[in-house]
């Protein structure tokens, strides 16, 4: 199918002969919020290194528009225009908040395209153009959020991949980069996302995988997938 | 009801700031699988530690078989009975793993010869018969960890604390560390205690399983009253959710 912007097909990785997926497969469609959801220790965060070339499958296919990309690079995954913000937001803590963004556009050299997406960060988090010239270790968690989503935008990515933006926040900021990802993808962007606030996530997603243990046990629209039972064994494993 | 094997009464640990485990009470009877789970940075590991005397506790006591072991020293902790893995596997390196499993059969039979009898029984038992005169430094991660289980039998434990012997395992490997765990139960008559995060697996293995959260014991009980508790369906599946649907029944 043409719309599919990404296909994960029975990936199988880990690291150092210990593997934490045992055969993943995942699509993602373009325009969509697909969510990634399950337990700690399930393989998300293994599933998108995976995908961005962090971690190198050792068997599987991962196809982005058409094309295979398990064995390159992540940088040249990211110039294809798979951004991956990590878990823990990872922003350079001495840089400034403008330095950040530029360095998420490294790829990009268009200076018009750079600044359309400098625009574009700064519409959808005004704090981070008032904090613009601010050192990036001195903002809040959820300002670094931020930062870390909007350094993936620079890239003016066809997928953003979120590894848990929501992880240690508070409920209000949880609230708010929710809001920030359903805008993300009303502008166009296609979005997975990792997360363990299950309601948050299923809720926004239109669709969702559950994994366990490397494996997706469920899958389905996110709102269908919320209220089923089964979801709960997934977790707890009963 | 037996009297329990291990008693773990208002057991608290601090590291600075941090409670890893706050007043934690639990006892654990003789032939039970018990599962000891919990979100990540529940506290699971630092138990282990306190129990296995790598920590000292700030608060609270051990007993084993009715004797304090509160404080004691690791060797003489597992000289008394209680035995370990840890959840980064710890082999000997430089070593075959029959002389990782000796190492352990020494501890309680000072004759080599006996020793060795006793490291060959329990190589057979984990089915590393095959790889007994390997060195465990190019063994994968499953049959190191087995390596590890194997040693700490070989002390002859009465209680033996499995630190997630299922982590990065394949659903074949993990198949047969189920049924290996099954096996020191019933052939060895080992009580088991396991941290694991791999649910499916814990779930149905345990007799009963006891949930951190947080530093401190929310739940304990069989596998199917647990999963359905509030403060465990909060702990794993998040506050909202628990909100909406943690008052539903079983599954």
């Amino acid at each position: 199918m043409e719309n599919v912007t990404l296909r994960v097909s029975d990936v199988w990785a880990g690291y150092e002969g210990s593997l934490a997926l045992f055969g993943i497969s995942l699509e993602v469609r373009a325009g969509q919020v697909v969510a990634l959801v399950g337990a700690n220790g399930a393989g998300k965060t293994t599933t998108l290194r995976a995908i961005s070339g962090l971690v190198r499958p050792e068997s599987g296919q991962v196809v982005f528009e058409g094309r295979r990309i398990d064995g390159l690079r992540p940088h040249q995954i990211t110039a294809l225009g798979i951004a991956h913000v990590p878990e823990g937001r990872r922003v350079f803590g001495r840089l400034s908040v403008l330095d950040n963004l530029q360095l998420g556009a490294y790829v990009r050299r268009d200076p018009a395209e750079r600044r359309r997406n400098l625009e574009r960060v700064f519409s959808l988090f005004p704090v981070l153009y008032e904090r613009r010239n601010q050192v990036a270790g001195t903002l809040s968690g959820g300002e670094q959020q931020m930062l870390a989503i909007g350094r993936g935008l620079m890239l003016s990515p066809k997928l953003l991949m979120l590894d848990e933006p929501s992880l240690g926040l508070a409920p209000r900021m949880v609230d708010r980069i929710f809001d920030a990802v359903a805008e993300i993808k009303r502008q166009g962007t296609t979005v997975l996302l990792v997360e363990q606030n299950l309601v948050e996530a299923l809720e926004l997603a239109d669709y969702g995988y559950v994994i366990q243990t490397g494996r997706v046990v469920l899958e389905g629209p996110g709102a269908q997938l919320l209220e089923s039972e089964l979801i709960r064994s997934a977790y707890l494993g009963l | 009801m037996p009297d329990p094997l291990l008693e773990v009464e208002g057991l608290s640990k601090r590291f600075g700031g941090l409670l890893a485990n706050q007043d934690v009470t639990f006892a654990i009877y003789p032939g039970e699988v018990v599962g000891l789970i919990g979100p990540n940075g529940a506290g699971k590991t630092t138990l282990f530690n306190c129990i296995t005397g790598f920590y000292r506790p700030d608060g609270g006591r051990v007993q084993f078989e009715g004797v304090d072991i509160t404080g004691w020293p690791p060797d003489k902790i597992c000289r008394a009975g209680i035995a370990r893995t840890f959840q980064v596997v710890r082999v000997f390196r430089g070593l075959t793993a029959f002389e990782n499993v000796m190492v352990g059969a020494l501890l309680r039979n000072p004759n080599p010869r006996r020793a060795a009898e006793v490291a060959r029984d329990i190589l057979d038992l984990t089915g590393l018969s095959a790889q007994a005169d390997e060195l465990v430094d190019g063994l994968p991660i499953a049959l190191k960890k087995r390596v590890e289980m194997a040693r700490s039998l070989a002390t002859g434990p009465k209680l033996l604390l499995l630190d997630e012997v299922m982590a990065g395992l394949n659903p074949k490997e993990r198949q047969a560390a189920v049924e290996l765990v099954r096996r020191i139960r019933t052939e060895l008559g080992v009580t088991v205690l396991m941290v694991e995060h791999v649910m499916e697996v814990v779930m149905p293995l345990s007799d009963r399983v006891i949930v951190l959260d947080f530093g401190v014991k929310i739940a304990e009980g069989r596998p199917q009253e647990v999963i359905n508790n509030p403060e465990v369906i909060k702990a794993y599946l998040g506050e909202r959710y628990a909100a909406r649907f943690g008052r539903l029944g079983g599954v």
